[in-house]
């Protein structure tokens, strides 16, 4: 039997050792950037389509991540999507007429909001509307225009191909 | 037939009052509170005992099995192009499960083994009555300081495996496999949460670390105190204690992906 | 001070799994005085000690020690009263982590808050009382059976109790160890003034020391009284005993077939 005080030792340094690993894990692998949740304020948008944007997807303006979507709904009126940001205290000064669209990060990546910013003095704060936005682009849609855009081109090509022929 | 039926409603009788008696011991352990003064030297002890001398096998399986996820996970995601995704894979995996559930079952096989063993073997050398006799209650004396034990050392040793795991991971991917450390880290860094996956994750081995404890703690007490009967007790915790905490896995899981 | 320590009366005690160990036991236990109780192995003599302790609640009948009865008591009366019995195991019941000292310190530093040069002092006197002051480093594992049975003797008179209780102590002795328990048990009752009970299925020595005799048999007490009395007794049970006789009333034979039907049908059916 080891000596208590021998004993004693060891297992401070199992805590230690533990706690240090605890930090390695949070600060390392999760990327934790303060133990407390951010102070942030609401601001609401409303889009036509939002595609696959999910809760807690990012919002960024220019790539870098100012807050989170924290809640998405339907307008029962307008059936448009109600989406709820949650906007990080520390960027307070983005211009109310700032416009809000839907991308997709990489090329098979999820949604993100990206708010572009305007000119307007006044700013965003608890409660605004973001009143400007663009839906995200469905693929589906894309195809359809696309198709749509072909079938147009081969309709004219046709319709003058006829009209000479006539002639 | 009728025969049939009664033997199985006796072993369901049986069964229900096992778990009755390990439901009395539990409460027992836990609501007749030692005093600090004499009892903290004793879970001290115990901590070292359990929890500092499995540091080694929790350790090394940890290493290994970082080397290994890093290993197989480089290996098949290079052909989706997507090697630059292996430090989420190999932190999601080992923080969300392997973490807690293989320091669970080790510790079962290490610890658990050992505290069922003492303690069976106190009660067939009739160390647990002679302390009865003198009045000391070995509840507070043998069992308690065992189960905090364990109770203390699991969270500690699955911090330990997470973060050797990962260690172990950038040690094959980054160093050998060549995948940038800093894609490495970064892409870790944006797909592992700290609430919901490191918490989570520790949630979970204070869970194991409290069955796993339990079911050594009371194979143990309850062992028959003959040689053949304290090895069955052995086995049968070691046996019973993972496969409880892979069905507690199993709920947490559920539990927690169902919050988010 | 009542006459008698411990009172039990019509007692009856029944296993969980069924078995019946005690059918209106009655047994007296005087104070100051060694009573042994005596009987073949298994007839639950331990399970005696045990209801005497209060480990075990008898099935119905009374266990009284001091006047009080066991199964009344509260878990911290009973904690009380067993601070002032002390019980030797068959098997010594040591602690093994503990060195010899530790052991016999065990109960010192539980229930009492003296400093550390009155448990040493205790300690080592406990252990001359013994025979064994020189061992105090030893640890379980190096100690003989007989040693580690005294060790396990000093740490039950290590509160100075008034009531001891040996289980099966000259059990599996060579002849000096056996000498050596004897002189100690009678030793320590007379000069600590306490009461003994020895369980035991050893004839010759307990009744070298014994004042009073219980001999239980099958479930109940089949005699009693001073050794003489016992040997003197006319009852074949009692003889078979006491003299270790292999064949009378507990018979040689386990209930079996008669022989000629074993050996004719050629042993299944």
């Amino acid at each position: 039997m080891l000596p208590q005080r021998l004993i004693e030792s060891l297992v401070g340094l199992f805590l230690l050792f533990a706690i240090f690993s605890l930090t390695v894990l949070a600060f390392q692998v999760s990327g934790l950037t303060s133990l407390f949740p951010d102070q942030t304020y609401t601001v609401t948008a409303s889009f036509d389509d939002i595609g696959g944007l999910k809760v807690r997807a990012p919002v960024k303006i220019g790539g870098v991540q100012i807050g989170e979507v924290a809640q998405i709904g339907l307008d029962p009126v307008t059936f448009k999507a109600v989406v709820k940001m949650h906007i990080r205290n520390q960027y307070n000064d983005i211009p109310d007429d700032s416009s809000a669209g839907i991308f997709t990060s990489g090329l098979l990546g999820d949604n993100y909001i990206a708010i572009t910013p305007m000119y307007n003095t006044t700013y965003l704060k608890n409660g605004s509307k973001i009143e400007m936005t663009h839906p995200a682009m469905v693929l589906e849609k894309l195809i359809g225009q696309f198709m749509y855009k072909i079938g147009n081109n081969g309709n004219n090509s046709s319709d003058n191909g006829e009209k000479n022929e006539k002639k | 037939m009728m025969d049939r039926v009664a033997v199985l409603g006796q072993w369901g009788i049986d069964t229900l009052r096992q778990f009755g008696k390990a439901g009395i011991l539990f409460y027992r352990v836990l609501f007749y509170p030692p005093n600090f003064k004499k009892s903290c030297p004793l879970v001290i002890q115990q901590v070292y005992s359990e929890g500092v001398l499995s540091l080694l096998i929790i350790v090394v399986s940890s290493l290994f099995i970082g080397m290994v996820l890093a290993l197989q996970g480089y290996h098949t995601l290079s052909k989706f192009g997507a090697s630059q995704e292996l430090g989420p894979l190999v932190a999601l995996s080992v923080v969300r499960e392997l973490g807690p559930v293989v320091t669970a079952i080790l510790f079962a096989g290490r610890a658990g083994s050992a505290v069922t063993a003492e303690i069976g073997l106190m009660k067939a050398t009739e160390q647990l009555s002679s302390m009865e006799m003198m009045a000391v209650d070995p509840l507070r004396r043998v069992i308690s300081p065992r189960f905090w034990g364990g109770f203390i050392s699991m969270p500690l040793l699955t911090l330990i495996f997470n973060a050797t795991a990962i260690y172990g991971a950038y040690l094959v991917g980054v160093k050998w496999l060549g995948v940038d450390a800093g894609i490495f880290w970064s892409n870790m860094q944006s797909s592992v949460e700290f609430h919901a996956d490191i918490v989570n994750g520790v949630l979970k081995s204070v869970v194991f670390g409290v069955a796993v404890t339990w079911i050594a703690v009371f194979q143990g007490y309850f062992s028959i105190p003959t040689s053949a009967g304290i090895a069955s007790a052995t086995t049968r915790s070691v046996v019973y204690a993972s496969l409880a905490v892979l069905g507690l896995d199993f709920v947490l899981t559920a539990m927690m992906i169902g919050e988010w | 001070m009542s006459e008698n320590l411990v009172e039990i009366s019509h007692m009856s005690f029944q296993h969980e799994n069924g078995k019946v160990v005690f059918e209106d036991v009655d047994i007296v236990i005087p104070r100051g005085k060694i009573t042994a109780i005596m009987g073949p192995s298994g007839t639950g003599k331990t399970t005696l000690l045990r209801l005497i302790g209060g480990q075990l609640y008898p099935t119905s009948g009374d266990v009284k020690v001091e006047g009080r009865y066991i199964h009344q008591l509260s878990r911290k009366a009973l904690y009380q009263l067993r601070k002032r019995m002390g019980m030797l195991f068959q098997e010594g019941g040591l602690f093994t982590h503990l060195n010899v000292f530790e052991n016999v310190a065990f109960p010192l530093r539980e229930h009492t808050q003296l400093s550390e040069s009155m448990i040493h002092s205790l300690v080592l006197m406990k252990l001359q009382m013994v025979g064994l002051r020189g061992a105090w480093r030893l640890m379980p594992n190096e100690l003989s059976g007989g040693m580690a049975r005294r060790v396990a003797l000093a740490r039950a008179i290590a509160l100075d109790p008034e009531l001891i209780m040996y289980d099966e102590p000259f059990t599996g002795q060579d002849p000096i160890s056996m000498g050596v328990l004897v002189k100690l048990v009678r030793t320590l009752n007379e000069s600590l003034g306490l009461t003994s009970i020895i369980v035991s299925h050893d004839v010759q020595e307990t009744l070298q020391i014994a004042d009073y005799v219980y001999v239980i048999v099958n479930k109940k007490v089949i005699g009693h009284g001073s050794p003489e009395v016992i040997l003197r007794d006319p009852s074949s049970q009692l003889q078979q005993f006491v003299q270790g006789l292999p064949d009378g009333p507990v018979p040689f034979d386990y209930p079996a077939k008669p022989l000629v039907q074993d050996f004719l049908q050629g042993g299944t059916t």
